[in-house]
């Protein structure tokens, strides 16, 4: 009874020229601007607010991201040095052997993180309100 | 014995009888399988729609309420979430076909109105879905895929309800 090839059989180019009306396509496209914009703005994912960062099981401390600066953390290797440039962070330098977390680059998404598991120090960012890793109802 | 027959216009037939051809849409579409809960073709709303432009905005209001109502009773979802949000995006549609049906007859079609009552219907589903079902700002990941199913589904069934309307054999 209800054919889904023939109900989207409709979009054919006949049809449309026929009933879709100037005003019609004005709002079509604001549709489709509409649709884009969302997409855009809401699947872009959080920017982050602030970085927190970790020495071992500890919070070492959180800073806003909404500044310049940067930040010398004693880790168990030694010196890590962390910058916080408008909106994002990074380890800049690190005195492991491997350097994951300095290769690992700028961090400005709420959730996204910056491990050093040698130096024992580990950035995450967080939004004001902090995304949940799953939800279950 | 006092006759206690309810008398019945023309007008109650008329709605009656399009408010069963837009239940009997309302059950096929039912039965369809949909990828992703809500993305539904929403075919009831085409007689809404025509039934709007051949009898005026009231008879179709009473068409897409009973509509409403009837399907969850049919369906067994009575005041269940379900028909909670169908209710709120047949009211908020409902809204926006209102405002919509002043806009100048010469350029905006059924297609116009058939695309701003979808997006009525989902904004209508996902305010109450965001402030009583789910009320979490995630909800917002799922708005941009409804609006593009609200567009796409608009559009065609604006199509079918101006060819219904125009194309008269």
């Amino acid at each position: 009874m209800f054919n889904l090839p023939r109900y989207l059989k409709l979009l054919n180019p006949k049809l449309i020229t026929q009933h879709v009306l100037s005003g019609d396509w004005l709002v079509l496209i604001a549709g489709l601007l509409c649709v884009l914009y969302l997409f855009q703005t809401l699947w872009s994912g959080e920017h982050a607010a602030k970085v927190q960062i970790r020495l071992g099981d500890k919070i070492y401390a959180t800073y806003s991201l909404n500044q310049q600066r940067e930040v010398h953390v004693h880790g168990k290797l030694g010196d890590a040095v962390i910058v916080i440039a408008q909106g994002k962070a990074r380890f800049s330098k690190s005195p492991c052997t491997t350097q994951y977390c300095v290769h690992q680059g700028w961090l400005s998404r709420a959730g996204q993180a910056a491990i050093c598991l040698p130096n024992q120090i580990s950035l995450e960012l967080t939004s004001d309100a902090k995304p949940y890793d799953a939800l279950n109802y | 014995m006092k006759n206690t027959h309810i008398q019945t216009t023309v007008d109650d037939h008329r709605i009656a009888k399009l408010a069963a051809f837009a239940i009997l849409l309302h059950m096929v579409e039912a039965v369809i399988p949909s990828p992703l809960p809500g993305v539904k073709p929403g075919i009831a709303n085409i007689v809404t729609l025509y039934v709007l432009y051949q009898y005026g905005f009231a008879t179709a209001a009473w068409v897409s309420i009973l509509r409403v109502f009837a399907s969850s009773l049919l369906l067994g979802q009575f005041l269940s979430p379900t028909f909670i949000l169908s209710l709120s995006g047949a009211v908020v549609s409902l809204a926006a076909l209102w405002l919509a049906m002043h806009l100048p007859k010469r350029y905006f079609g059924p297609v116009s109105l058939s695309i701003l009552a979808a997006f009525g219907h989902i904004a209508g589903q996902l305010l109450l879905v965001r402030f009583w079902l789910i009320p979490h700002a995630g909800v917002a990941y799922l708005i941009p895929v409804f609006a593009s199913a609200a567009l796409f589904f608009g559009l065609i069934n604006g199509l079918i309800t101006a060819k219904l309307l125009y194309n008269k054999r």
